[in-house]
């Protein structure tokens, strides 16, 4: 026969959800989470010292962990910039080079997989046709005969649905018009992963796991800095670089240069040059996300 | 007769040997093709090269093939297009509209070191794409306003150009067919 | 003080009862432990031994979910025939509707609380210490309302225990407005749910105008397959009289509810397959699936046969009338309503992905038990909650009974809830 005491804590399990969560989490120790990331407000409404201070206790606990000189920067947008992203259709051969340069230069985890960027294998008989492309295709060379590849990432959108839905504002779209997440107040609903259109939202299914001789020590806070599990991430662009001038990660390896990168708001851009001379497209315009994502066909 | 061929490709490879020797030091063409070095390209009048730091790559030669009259110099030119003796990994592969063309359309008869357009003017081999150019007009303006071609550096600043030749072979220009990157897990395999 | 003795008189009513009531409870709690122990593992593991991934990032938590907000919404709805119809027993059938509505929102909300990656992090979502993306967020529209209809809820049921436990007459002026305004709060919370997904583009499937009528229609059909069953338990062993008439008119009404849900997805089969657009992959692989994967036919097709088969044992006189035959329709149409919610509802959302990508999504052991541990404990809930709404509302148990002691031979008689 089960004592009194016990059906009065179900019952408060019951009721006061919230508060059980919270404490049987603390005693199962699920994670060496501390009081203070606990109680961290969203970064938007962070003062500079704040954020100064948080930056400073992570870069001391990531150099901690790899064992290797950390840095971290919360470098903001800079006015008169808006990033647009072009890719070449006719040039790409899927070679998945960027899907590779992108999981090194954003610390993606290796063991749950994450990548940023899905090269699509599509028949060029059918066109870009989302139903019967395939990711997993693995031929001794690219490109295969009879196929085009049509890598999709983050699109950026003008309109995102992803940031819409998320119940706690823990991701936005940057002046520059990268959208971010704000991993330590995403709570790890997934609604945004569900309202993407372009499966570019990705979540940290277990804990992430990087080699330590693998990581890279130049983080951004919105950006490549490691994640934690349960939490949303996704393509930013490589905000790290983009921010300091640099292309993106892969942009750089891509060895046909069919991916072409630069400010939306200066005329001379090459991106401006592909939007004005080439004939572009957009993925599911349709839906009127409006990327920032082109395709075009550079032959 | 196999003997004599023997000794006079001894020859010329001691004369090559000499040659190179002599030119360390004195010719600084070589230092500047060094991998790493960067040129800067010359935008000229067109307004849409407005960034002028924009730097292209040397051009990626085979080892120890240039410059090309440190052999060339000590052969007598001959303009009749014929299967080459010596080249053999380029007449091999050669595959550039081979039918109609050949060495000659592209490198100059008595400047072996320059490259020459159909006009007849010469051009050094840093310039090679305004070679291409005469033929491929769409593909180089593309290229110098960062559409065609590989780029590396700063979106807003320094970039670093590739030459056409840096991807494309221009004896057998085709891009080749790459092995594509481990694919990305499936998942559901990892279930069941 | 009043208050904390009401508290009190309700304990000592769940810690009493028959050897049966305490096998029921004892098995309730066995379940929860064991479900528990599958839910702890998720905490220490992370998400990550669900089968939920990339592709597929909402499975069965959020079908389950879904489901239950539906039972809460129907609940309540049960209200107005039972107004309209002048049925007797009207305060009961009310007490008995909110007290499932309430036990149906709690394990919605822990439904919410298992699938996201970060529990700890739930503050985030409370207003004032948090930030709610409200109104652009559906998500922080569903937190709303279905707070407020909670809290609506347990107001009602409080007070009306509360008085007939003082022995008080309640105000009518005071509970009816609340009882009235909790009809459109169940309807929203149910529509605000199917607005959760109809308000994604990017997912075919769900972005179509039917899709919340549609729960309201699967709604009506699940939430009173319940408290039909319910009902004539509490009519067997309680003094709660409901005619038979007023059942059949339940049975009836769910009638028309089958039969509405039948047609808007008739409706809906009919605009996809006949235009058959490239949407109409989603709705192939719910019922035919596509290429080698089929693993989730079987779950559409037990809905819909349960279902059709519930349909005809409610739509004939005969059968609606037959108690044997009536209960038989309510279970089945009760599991084929959890099965379509549970997982055909959400699986094809999702498969294939928006980039065409087939990942086949199937419930995980984890997932079944953690599933297992909150519909345990919320019918363990539910049956404390009964069990003092049946000893105050029908065995006359009182503030006398505590202050004198003298009820405690009394409590033994207390017959087993559910």
């Amino acid at each position: 026969m089960k004592k009194p005491v016990n059906y009065s804590g179900r019952r408060k399990f019951l009721k006061n959800l919230s508060i059980f969560a919270v404490g049987s989490l603390a005693l199962s120790g699920c994670g060496p989470v501390t009081m203070k990331e606990f109680l961290q407000k969203n970064f938007r409404t962070l003062s500079k010292k704040e954020k100064d201070d948080i930056i400073k206790d992570l870069e001391k606990k990531y150099t901690a962990k790899y064992g290797k000189e950390f840095h971290v920067t919360d470098e903001p947008a800079a006015g008169g910039v808006e990033f647009g992203y072009a890719l070449d259709l006719s040039r790409c051969v899927g070679c998945r080079r960027c899907v590779y340069a992108c999981v090194k230069e954003n610390n993606q985890s290796r063991d749950p997989q994450i990548h940023y960027i899905q090269v699509l294998q599509m028949e060029k008989e059918k066109g870009i046709d989302f139903a019967h492309s395939d990711v997993h295709y693995n031929p001794e060379l690219v490109p295969e005969e009879g196929y085009f590849y049509v890598p999709v990432q983050c699109q950026q959108c003008r309109n995102p649905q992803c940031t819409e839905v998320c119940p706690v504002k823990a991701t936005w779209q940057e002046p520059d018009g990268i959208v971010v997440v704000d991993y330590n107040w995403c709570i790890g609903c997934r609604y945004c992963m569900a309202a993407c259109p372009y499966g570019a939202r990705h979540f940290n299914w277990g804990e992430p796991t990087i080699p330590a001789d693998e990581i890279n020590p130049e983080t951004h806070y919105l950006g490549n800095r490691p994640r934690m599990k349960g939490v949303v991430e996704k393509c930013t662009f490589c905000i790290k670089r983009v921010r300091n001038g640099k292309y993106p990660a892969c942009v750089e390896v891509c060895p046909v240069g069919a991916r072409k990168f630069g400010n939306l708001l200066d005329p001379d851009s090459e991106i401006r040059y592909i939007l004005a001379n080439k004939r572009v497209l957009v993925l599911k315009q349709e839906l009127n996300t409006q990327p920032r994502f082109y395709y075009f066909f550079g032959v | 007769m196999k003997c004599y061929l023997k000794t006079k490709l001894k020859i010329e490879y001691l004369l090559f040997l000499s040659v190179c020797f002599l030119i360390i030091g004195c010719n600084d063409t070589t230092e500047a093709y060094k991998l790493g070095q960067i040129e800067k390209i010359n935008p000229g009048s067109k307004s849409y090269l407005k960034h002028e730091e924009i730097a292209v790559s040397p051009p990626p030669f085979t080892d120890g093939v240039f410059p090309c009259n440190d052999c060339h110099a000590f052969r007598k030119p001959n303009a009749v297009r014929r299967k080459l003796e010596w080249h053999e990994d380029i007449t091999d592969m050669f595959n550039h509209d081979s039918e109609n063309r050949w060495c000659l359309d592209c490198h100059d008869l008595i400047k072996r070191d320059s490259l020459r357009l159909a006009s007849g003017k010469l051009l050094d081999f840093k310039e090679s794409y305004k070679l291409c150019g005469q033929c491929h007009g769409d593909k180089l303006r593309d290229w110098e306003v960062g559409v065609h071609g590989r780029r590396t550096g700063d979106w807003n600043g320094k970039k670093q150009y590739y030459l056409c030749v840096s991807c494309h072979n221009p004896h057998s220009p085709k891009f080749k067919p790459l092995k594509p990157e481990a694919p990305p897990f499936r998942e559901d395999a990892e279930i069941k | 003080m009043n208050f904390f003795r009401f508290v009190n008189g309700s304990f000592k009513i769940i810690t009493k009862g028959s050897a049966s009531y305490y096998a029921w409870v004892t098995f309730l709690i066995l379940l929860t432990v064991w479900g528990g122990f599958g839910y702890a593992n998720q905490l220490a593991h992370g998400l990550i031994i669900t089968h939920m991934r990339d592709s597929v990032s909402w499975g069965f938590y959020i079908g389950n979910f879904t489901f239950l907000v539906g039972v809460a919404a129907a609940s309540v709805m049960l209200v107005i025939p039972a107004y309209v119809y002048h049925w007797k027993p009207i305060k009961e059938i009310v007490i008995f509707g909110e007290l499932l509505a309430i036990c149906a929102v709690i394990m919605c909300l822990c439904f919410i609380v298992v699938d996201i990656g970060n529990p700890l992090r739930f503050w985030h979502m409370l207003p004032g210490i948090g930030i709610l993306n409200f109104p652009s967020s559906l998500l922080s529209w569903d937190f709303f309302v279905l707070n407020s209809y909670f809290i609506l809820n347990l107001i009602i049921v409080v007070y009306l225990l509360y008085c007939h436990f003082y022995k008080k007459e309640y105000k009518v002026s005071f509970v009816m407005p609340l009882v009235l305004l909790s009809i459109p709060l169940a309807i929203g919370i149910h529509t605000v749910t199917a607005f959760l997904f109809n308000a994604l583009p990017g997912r075919p499937f769900w972005n179509s105008a039917l899709l919340a009528p549609r729960f309201l229609a699967s709604a009506f059909c699940s939430g009173p397959a319940i408290l039909l069953i319910l009902f004539q338990i509490l009519r067997k062993i309680t003094k709660f009289e409901i005619k038979d008439e007023a059942i059949w008119t339940i049975a009836e009404l769910m009638v028309y509810a089958m039969f509405i849900y039948l047609f808007f997805t008739v409706a809906e089969l009919f605009k996809e397959f006949y235009s058959g657009t490239e949407n109409i992959l989603y709705w192939k692989y719910l019922l035919f699936g596509i290429g080698e994967n089929h693993e989730i036919v079987i779950y559409s097709w037990s809905s819909i046969i349960m279902g059709s088969i519930a349909f005809l044992l409610f739509l004939i006189p005969g059968t609606r009338k037959n108690f044997l035959t009536l209960n038989i329709g309510a279970v089945l149409i009760y599991g084929s309503v959890y099965i379509e919610k549970g997982i055909a509802l959400i699986v094809p959302g999702f498969t294939p992905d928006t980039l065409g990508q087939i990942y086949v999504y199937t419930p995980s052991i984890t997932e079944v038990r953690t599933a297992v541990m909150i519909f345990s404990s919320g019918f363990l809930l539910f049956t404390f909650l009964s069990k003092i709404a049946i000893a105050i509302v029908f065995e006359d148990y009182c503030i006398d009974d505590i202050s004198t002691k003298k009820r405690e031979e009394k409590v033994g008689k207390i017959p087993v809830a559910m």
